[in-house]
């Protein structure tokens, strides 16, 4: 394992796109914030790029599990008012949303 | 002095029901009047469910009047705030649930509630189970009863102070990184961690899916036993629950470790653990030896020191594709201030989620994102593969491996909070074990400075009953188990 060099500090360009991605708004403050919070966390993690895994599979589960599939067999599912019953803004039996299609 | 009703074990407290030498409505009732007395100070719960309980309690009372009951009826429990339970609140301590009320019992609440136990009401925690501290809560803060200037850990904080404090008579936790271990250690109790796929995760609200694992806190290692033996168990509706039968935890408790091989990790006892957290924990150690176990004094783990970069590379990549699904159009905060759908979604996501939270998500979303997949993600999938062997080849010369649970005893509210990287550090000695998917247990080993120490015991795959078995031989030959936090 060899230790590796602190990142660069992140631009606020990188920070920016990130967010985006995730959809989680940033004030300029909090991107400023973050471009030093988020090279930090990449310093720390960065050492597993020393690692030789020449060859090496990886792994997604450390148990090994197969696709489980059931029966196409019909059975009861939530009501109508189960489903609704967390709704932010209800509309009968629909759920209101913000307009999806700009005009 | 007899050992007041809120300090009894699980199987005392089973048996004297059994007895009906006391109530389910008379223990219920002195657990709500416990919390009354301490929970000002202490910050267990995020919503206790008083008349449910006692409900609950009259159902168990019946059941054992008719001698139908089963060992957990009539006990009072708690769940920590990531487990649904139906029409009552499940937050996981963050604003984007406030309010949220399940439609549907987790896998685990139903099998609990069949059994009879008796809901008291929700557990503090870190929000969506981030942190090490408790002070992730969006809530408020839960503080340590051994104390209460310092942190529980976390981050089933709400669950180890309620066990540790009288306030219930065991919890279920989550661990994804030494959720349960590291505030059971640091609150002088036994966390258990099973292997990934033996408790179904339906309906435990996810954080990394290829890590999270249900467990109990308890008082005691029989407890442990007995709560595992209740949420065990292969779950049609959690396709990476193991399709086997769960054995009879308590069955071979009181076997001993004679002959028993016990390996010291080298690398868990470095700089980063405090010199009086390993002293205490070799003291531990030497005392199976004692016991009749094998101990291998010397045993190397090289690739435990990259765990922690392993660890904060897949958990947040699982976290940020897990979280996703927190848009406000469903369930869940919604802001409705702001204008145009795009601006809206941010703007929920911004306020709905707390630093730590949002901090996680950026961080994964990195990691997984177009350029930076191989060096970082993909990496850490690789590097797990050879955590996981290198734990596999230990267990061929090793029964069980024995390290700290935490490198330092609990530390001050306040005091890391706002350091991200000495937070994360509080579980090198955890993460690892999630990483290789393998079960661990935390069992209380004496003190530092007035402080409890937890002594961490990992086994292979599967390995549950020999894990208890040594965890009781160790707990049945000491006394730290039967002190209690002045509260």
């Amino acid at each position: 394992m060899t230790s590796q060099p602190q990142p660069e500090r992140l631009g606020s360009e990188e920070v920016r796109h990130i967010a985006a991605l995730c959809r989680i708004g940033l004030t300029d403050e909090e991107v400023e914030q973050m471009r030093d919070e988020l090279t930090s966390l990449l310093g720390e993690v960065r050492v597993v790029q020393g690692v030789d895994t020449t060859g090496v599979e990886p792994t997604g589960h450390a148990v090994e599990v197969d696709s489980v599939m059931r029966d196409d067999e019909a059975r009861p599912s939530m009501t109508v008012e189960e489903v609704l019953s967390n709704a932010p803004v209800r509309e009968g039996d629909y759920i209101r949303v913000q307009a999806v299609l700009e005009e | 002095m007899a050992t007041p009703l809120h300090y009894m074990s699980l199987r005392e407290l089973s048996d004297a029901l059994h007895r009906r030498e006391v109530s389910s409505v008379e223990l219920a009732t002195a657990h709500l009047d416990r919390m009354e007395e301490v929970e000002p100070r202490l910050g267990a719960y995020l919503a206790v469910t008083g008349n449910l309980a006692l409900g609950q309690a009259e159902e168990a009372d019946r059941r054992l009047s008719e001698a139908t009951g089963g060992p957990l009826t009539g006990v009072p429990m708690q769940l920590k705030d990531n487990i649904s339970t139906t029409n009552v609140i499940t937050t996981c301590a963050s604003r984007m649930l406030e309010g949220y009320v399940p439609t549907y019992d987790a896998t685990v609440t139903r099998r609990l509630a069949e059994a009879g136990a008796v809901l008291l009401g929700k557990g503090n925690m870190d929000e969506f189970a981030m942190g090490s501290s408790t002070e992730n809560s969006a809530f408020k803060n839960a503080a340590n009863p051994w104390d209460t200037a310092r942190v529980p850990g976390g981050s089933s904080g709400g669950p180890a102070v309620a066990v540790a404090a009288g306030e219930a008579v065991f919890a279920l936790g989550s661990d994804t990184g030494g959720s349960i271990r590291q505030p059971a250690s640091l609150c002088g109790i036994v966390g258990l961690k099973p292997t990934y796929g033996l408790v179904s995760r339906y309906g435990l609200i996810a954080f990394a899916s290829s890590l999270d694992q249900l467990g109990p806190l308890t008082r005691t290692v029989e407890d442990a036993a007995m709560v595992l033996n209740a949420v065990s168990g292969h779950d049609p509706l959690d396709s990476t629950s193991i399709a086997q039968a769960a054995p009879d935890y308590t069955k071979d408790l009181d076997q001993g470790v004679k002959g028993l091989r016990v390996g010291v990790v080298r690398e868990y006892f470095g700089d980063a653990v405090d010199s009086g957290v390993a002293r205490v924990t070799h003291q531990a150690i030497a005392r199976l030896e004692e016991l009749g176990a094998e101990v291998e004094w010397d045993v190397s783990l090289p690739m435990s020191d990259i765990a922690l970069a392993v660890y904060y590379i897949l958990a947040p990549s699982e976290c940020s594709a897990n979280l996703a699904r927190y848009d406000g159009v469903k369930y869940g905060f919604s802001d409705q201030e702001t204008d145009g759908m795009w601006a809206a979604l941010e703007a929920t996501r911004r306020h709905g989620f707390g630093p730590e939270v949002r901090r996680r998500i950026l961080l994964g979303t990195y990691a997984l994102s177009a350029g930076y997949y191989d060096a970082y993600y993909l990496k850490a999938q690789q590097v797990r593969t050879l955590i996981r062997q290198e734990f596999a080849a230990a267990f061929k010369k090793v029964d069980l491996l024995v390290t700290p649970t935490s490198p330092t005893t609990a530390f001050r509210l306040g005091e890391r909070v706002h350091d991200p990287l000495a937070m994360h550090a509080s579980d090198i000695c955890t993460v690892p074990v999630n990483i290789a998917g393998i079960p661990g247990i935390s069992v209380p080993c004496g003190f530092v400075d007035g402080l409890p120490v937890g002594l961490q015991l990992l086994g292979p795959h599967l390995s549950e009953p020999t894990l208890l078995r040594a965890a009781y031989a160790y707990q049945q030959s000491t006394d730290w188990h039967t002190h209690h936090p002045e509260l």
